[in-house]
C-alpha cells in the first residue's frame, strides 16, 4: 500500500473567490477562457464590475438558463452569456482598441509559465505536432492595466509552473503582474517575486522548496 | 437609381474569381454568413486565400468550403477548435498554408486596410514567434511591431437590417468582424434577414454605412447555432 501525502490547496473556486476579492467596484475586467471565467461567479455583490469580452460584448450577464440560449450572443470561448442593462456590443476593432488602448482594468488568464519578471507563456506549447491557435491571447496579455494569471504552481509531474526563464513559446513579455496559484499569490515586482499570501498549513520555507524562483515573504 | 439589393445569391457572388481573396465574417458561428459561404461552394470558385478568425466548425459553413480543397490559405487567429476537425486534417496533410495572427492584429490590420493605412505599430506579439522577422521599434518606452493591412477581394458578411443603399445594423455578438471586412474588401456581399425602404433605420443606428457595401441579399431567419467549444453531453 502506497502511503498518501495530503498537502493543503485552495480549490479552484477558492482560487477564484481569491482573484475576485482583489477586483475593485467599478472596474471591466477581462476573464480568459477556461479557469478564469470561474471568476465571474465570486464577485462579490456589493461591488459593480463590468465584464468584457474580445469577440465585441462589453456587460456581460451569467449563463442563460437552458433553453434560454442565443448563439449570437457569446463569449470569447463561443459560450451563451446575457446581457446586463447598459451592456453593448462592438466590431472587433473597437474590442481590441479597448484592449490594446489600456482601457480595461484588469485581465485573468490561465498560463502554462509564468517567469520571474512576468513574461507569460499561455498559447503554445511549442509541440511539433501541435495545431497553432493563437486568438487573443496576445493582445489579452499586454493591453489590460493588470494581468493576474491564476494556475497551479506545479505541473502534474511536478515542475514548477514560476521558472525564472519561459521555455514554452512567450505570449507577452514583463505583462504579468500577480499569480494566483493553488498554494501561494505572488505579486511579480522589480524587486522580485514577493509572496502576499500562502495557503493555511503551508509553511514559506516549503512553498520556496516547490520552485526555482527565489521568493520574498512579502505577508503583511 | 442605387440599388444594391441583389436578387440571389448566386447573382451577388458571380463575380468572385479563382485565386480571390475572400474575408468571411463571423466568431465561431456567430455572424458566420453560411448561406453566402454556401453559395460560394455552389459558384466553384478555387485557389482562396480565406480571412477569418477561425477555421471552420464541423462540416458546415466555412469548414465545408475547407472540405471542397478550393482554399489554398488561410489567414485566421485561432484555428484550432473542439470541432475544426476538417481544417485539422488539411493542415495535417500539408493541403493548407496557415497565416496565425493575434486576434487584435488580425482586426487591426483588417481595419487599417479599409482605412487607408499602410502600416502600423503595435504592441502586440512583441517578443514572441508571431513577430519574427517583423520589423520593431522603440516608441516612447514602448516596444512595437510594424504589421501590414490585410486587403481582401470580396468580403462576405452577415448583417441584420438593410437598405438599398447598403446601410447595415447587425445583431448582438454576430457583428464582430462583419463592420471592418466590409471596408477592407472591393467587393462587400451581406446576407441580411430583412431589407427596409431608405430612412427606416434610424440614421443613428446604421453600423456599416452603405458606401462600404456592394450587395445585400435576403436570406430567411434562422437561429444561430452552437459552435467551437465542446458541449457537455
Amino acid at each position: 500500500m502506497s502511503e498518501t501525502i495530503t498537502t493543503p490547496v485552495w480549490t479552484r473556486d477558492q482560487i477564484a473567490a481569491r482573484v475576485a476579492q482583489d477586483i475593485p467596484d467599478g472596474a471591466v475586467v477581462n476573464l480568459g477562457i477556461g479557469l478564469p471565467t470561474k471568476v465571474a461567479n465570486h464577485l462579490p455583490s456589493d461591488r459593480e464590475v463590468i465584464l468584457h469580452s474580445e469577440n465585441g460584448v462589453i456587460g456581460m450577464g451569467p449563463a442563460p438558463a437552458k433553453g434560454e440560449e442565443d448563439y449570437d450572443l457569446i463569449n470569447a470561448g463561443k459560450q451563451p452569456v446575457t446581457l446586463l442593462p447598459g451592456g453593448c456590443f462592438f466590431h472587433h476593432a473597437d474590442s481590441f482598441a479597448m484592449m490594446r488602448g489600456g482601457h480595461l482594468d484588469v485581465c485573468v488568464l490561465g498560463a502554462f509559465q509564468v517567469s520571474a519578471k512576468g513574461d507569460l507563456a499561455n498559447w503554445s506549447t511549442g509541440a511539433p505536432d501541435a495545431i497553432p491557435a493563437v486568438g487573443g491571447a496576445m493582445d489579452l496579455a499586454i493591453g489590460a492595466k493588470k494581468t493576474y494569471v491564476m494556475m497551479d504552481l506545479q505541473t502534474k509531474t511536478g515542475e514548477s509552473k514560476l521558472v525564472e526563464e519561459c521555455t514554452y513559446p512567450i505570449t507577452g513579455l514583463s505583462c504579468v503582474s500577480r499569480v494566483y496559484t493553488e498554494v501561494a499569490v505572488i505579486d511579480l515586482t522589480p524587486e522580485g517575486a514577493k509572496v502576499i499570501d500562502i495557503v493555511d498549513g503551508l509553511s514559506f520555507d516549503e512553498l520556496q522548496k516547490r520552485t526555482p524562483v527565489k521568493l520574498i515573504d512579502a505577508r503583511g | 437609381m442605387i440599388n444594391k439589393i441583389a436578387s440571389s445569391i448566386e447573382q451577388a457572388l458571380a463575380p468572385i474569381h479563382d485565386g480571390a481573396t475572400v474575408m468571411i465574417g463571423g466568431f465561431g458561428g456567430a455572424g458566420q454568413p453560411a448561406e453566402l459561404i454556401d453559395g460560394l461552394i455552389a459558384h466553384g470558385a478555387k485557389d482562396l486565400v480565406i480571412v477569418n478568425n477561425n477555421a471552420g466548425n464541423a462540416e458546415i459553413g466555412l469548414a465545408a468550403l475547407l472540405k471542397t480543397g478550393r482554399v489554398r490559405k488561410i489567414i485566421c487567429s485561432f484555428p484550432r477548435q473542439a470541432d475544426s476537425y476538417v481544417f485539422d486534417e488539411l493542415y495535417r496533410s500539408g493541403k493548407i498554408e496557415l497565416e496565425l495572427v493575434p486576434q487584435g492584429n488580425l482586426a487591426e490590420r483588417i481595419r487599417a486596410a479599409g482605412a487607408g493605412i499602410g502600416g502600423f505599430f503595435t504592441p502586440t506579439g512583441y517578443g514572441t514567434e508571431l513577430a519574427k522577422g517583423k520589423e520593431t521599434r522603440e516608441i516612447n518606452g514602448r516596444h512595437y511591431v510594424l504589421e501590414h493591412p490585410i486587403h481582401a477581394d470580396f468580403a462576405l458578411i452577415k448583417a441584420e437590417t438593410g437598405d438599398r443603399w447598403g446601410n447595415l445594423t447587425y445583431r448582438k455578438t454576430a457583428r464582430n468582424f462583419g463592420p471592418i471586412m466590409a471596408t477592407a474588401a472591393k467587393m462587400t456581399i451581406a446576407s441580411v434577414h430583412e431589407i427596409v425602404e431608405l430612412g427606416s433605420i434610424d440614421p443613428e443606428t446604421v453600423v456599416t454605412p452603405g458606401i462600404f457595401v456592394k450587395h445585400i441579399v435576403k436570406v430567411p431567419r434562422t437561429a444561430t447555432g452552437p459552435a467551437g467549444f465542446k458541449q457537455e453531453a
